[in-house]
């Protein structure tokens, strides 16, 4: 039996089963509505398991389910080594969010990478602690930067209202979602030319430590049929 | 895999080789204050050190490596000239499985020594290389300020200087910048829009213009970087000889002796290598006064420089394969000590061995 895992509620939720409906793949609620189980028909040998979006990730690498739907971002940020853990089956075509670094609209002279990279150096000098960057996705956000090759630089967290920290002088940049830079712009705040740390939306991802024995291979293979993958 | 008591007694043996060469043991604590390798590192250390909260003291990290406390340890009050060696684990973490061990012995030898540098790199050098000799190890050398001092006598700004300088040690954007300042990059299109706009109005109206300014940075540090971007659009690309220098140094690779003689060419061309080339002719004269056969070292100008940050000068590698990490690195950081010590700093030199990879290798006896 292969265990799916899907966001329990939400618009993700909603999106997730018109997708697997599109393909005639049904994802049903059974029993009541705050109950966190489902199950699925039009496919053979497939179990529904609600979860939170944020802990699919951890679901999947841990090897509890066999596939699960989520989003890129929280994969790349919660589980290291990623890739070596699950497989990218499928990407959904809905919950895109951007994940970039932003600055005040007022730095007339930054406009890239290399700009918030000089501008460190100098803040870093003038202010006596390396530039701030606020944000919930340290993994991704270090890991960018590093590749890049800005320094002297300082992630401090902020697991909300990430764009007001700057006007409140607890940051001086910030590395946030964003879907339309509405929220962005409103706060003051411009998106670097090449500050997109990743384009993110909701992918079926496969666990590579659950169990695969030859019934759940068939099932799967099965499903990617059924799903056109 | 050698057990640990096997592993504990091979770095003991090692610390009794470095006692026998006149340092003093020391200790350092396991917690370390996370602020001071924050602050030399940056924050890709934390995606290489455990970090853990104290509820008293704040962010602490288990020791990546003795040296920085070492160094504070001598500069609270060590006399000089001091020799230092300890035996200790320490702790790397890792986001790859099994690709690296995340808890490992670490003997090492440091030695803070004013008088003669050549012969402070030569002494570290070759009481490591005895320690190991048994094993057979392929050695390897390098010097990163022969690299600082072909920037520094780039004949551009200091500004210019500067930006290469803090990129030394990051090879991606260390050629970019290079490549920008000797006009060999197609000038980012980007770049160009933006010198237009800043040379349309003054820093303050465009400020003004852009919205309210928001947080720390304040409209005199961004008026005094839309100046030096423009100063810096005016500039002349590095002469095109010069940045070939600087890559041929980047990719020198040969015997020590081989390697010197060609940096005496380079210095012919850029009299500002003349006194790294002598210190390398004296480090040589230095080698081979202890006993090192200069001739079979290998010499790699660039050595060590995306792995061993804080290394300023010689720097050192002993080698069993590609497959292994190396036994033994070590080098000069006389920078860090400058750091360290907020403006007093002492030339320093060190060098670390993994007994783990010693004992796998088969051990000194």
């Amino acid at each position: 039996m292969i265990r799916l895992g899907v966001p329990s509620k939400g618009r993700l939720m909603e999106q997730t089963a018109d997708w697997f409906a599109a393909r005639g793949v049904s994802l049903r609620r059974t029993g009541a509505e705050r109950e966190y189980a489902g199950e699925v028909a039009g496919v053979a040998g497939v179990e529904l398991v609600l979860l939170s979006a944020g802990e699919i990730p951890r679901e999947l690498a841990a090897g509890r389910i066999h596939l699960g739907v989520t989003g890129m971002d929280v994969v790349r940020e919660q589980v290291p080594d990623w890739a070596g853990r699950m497989e990218e089956f499928a990407r959904l075509g809905y919950g895109h969010a951007d994940l970039v670094i932003a600055v005040p609209a007022a730095w007339v002279d930054v406009e890239t990478l290399d700009d918030l990279d000089a501008v460190a150096a100098a803040f870093r000098a003038a202010h006596g602690h390396r530039l701030r960057i606020a944000t919930k996705y340290h993994r991704l956000v270090r890991d960018f930067l590093r590749a890049e090759g800005v320094a002297d630089y300082q992630l401090v967290d902020s697991q909300g209202a990430t764009e007001g920290t700057v006007k409140n002088a607890t940051a001086e940049a910030i590395a946030d979602i964003t879907s339309s830079g509405a929220t962005l712009r409103a706060n003051h705040l411009k998106v670097l030319a090449d500050g997109l740390v990743l384009a993110s939306e909701a992918a079926l991802f496969g666990a590579r430590d659950a169990e695969w024995g030859a019934d759940e291979r068939a099932q799967l293979d099965a499903l990617r049929v059924k799903l056109g993958l | 895999m050698a057990d640990k008591p096997a592993i504990r007694a091979e770095g003991q043996r090692l610390l009794d080789a470095f006692r026998a060469a006149g340092a003093v043991p020391v200790e350092a604590d396991i917690l370390q204050p996370a602020e001071a390798l924050l602050d030399l590192y940056g924050e890709d250390i934390r995606a290489r050190a455990y970090v853990t909260a104290d509820p008293l003291r704040g962010e602490m990290m288990l020791r990546p490596d003795f040296t920085v406390p070492v160094v504070q340890m001598h500069m609270a009050g060590g006399a000089e000239p001091a020799r230092y060696a300890y035996l200790g684990e320490v702790f790397r973490r890792q986001e790859r499985p099994g690709a690296r061990a995340s808890e490992y012995l670490q003997a090492g030898f440091e030695l803070f020594d004013r008088a003669d540098p050549p012969a402070a790199d030569a002494e570290v050098f070759a009481c490591i290389h005895a320690a190991l000799a048994p094993l057979g190890l392929r050695a390897v050398t390098g010097d990163i300020g022969i690299l600082a001092d072909a920037v520094r006598g780039l004949s551009t700004t200091e500004r210019r200087k500067a930006a290469l300088m803090r990129h030394i040690w990051r090879p991606g954007r260390f050629r970019r910048l290079l490549d920008r300042f000797g006009g060999r990059a197609a000038p980012d299109p980007r770049r160009a829009a933006l010198i237009e706009r800043l040379a349309a109005d003054t820093p303050e109206a465009l400020i003004a213009a852009a919205g309210p300014l928001i947080g720390k940075r304040a409209a005199n540090e961004i008026a005094a970087r839309c100046t030096a971007l423009l100063e810096d659009a005016a500039e002349p690309a590095i002469p095109a000889p010069e940045v070939e220098t600087v890559e041929a140094i980047l990719a020198l690779r040969a015997k020590a002796p081989a390697a010197l003689e060609a940096l005496r060419g380079h210095a012919a061309a850029m009299p500002a290598l003349a006194p790294a080339v002598a210190r390398l002719a004296a480090r040589h004269a230095a080698l081979a006064a202890r006993g090192v056969d200069v001739a079979a070292l290998d010499f790699e100008a660039a050595y060590g420089r995306t792995t061993m940050e804080y290394y300023d000068g010689f720097v050192f590698g002993l080698l069993a394969g590609d497959d292994m990490p190396p036994v033994a690195t070590g080098g000069r950081y006389d920078a860090l000590t400058a750091v360290l010590g907020q403006g007093r700093a002492i030339p320093a030199v060190g060098g670390v061995i993994r007994p783990g990879l010693v004992a796998a290798l088969g051990g000194l006896r």
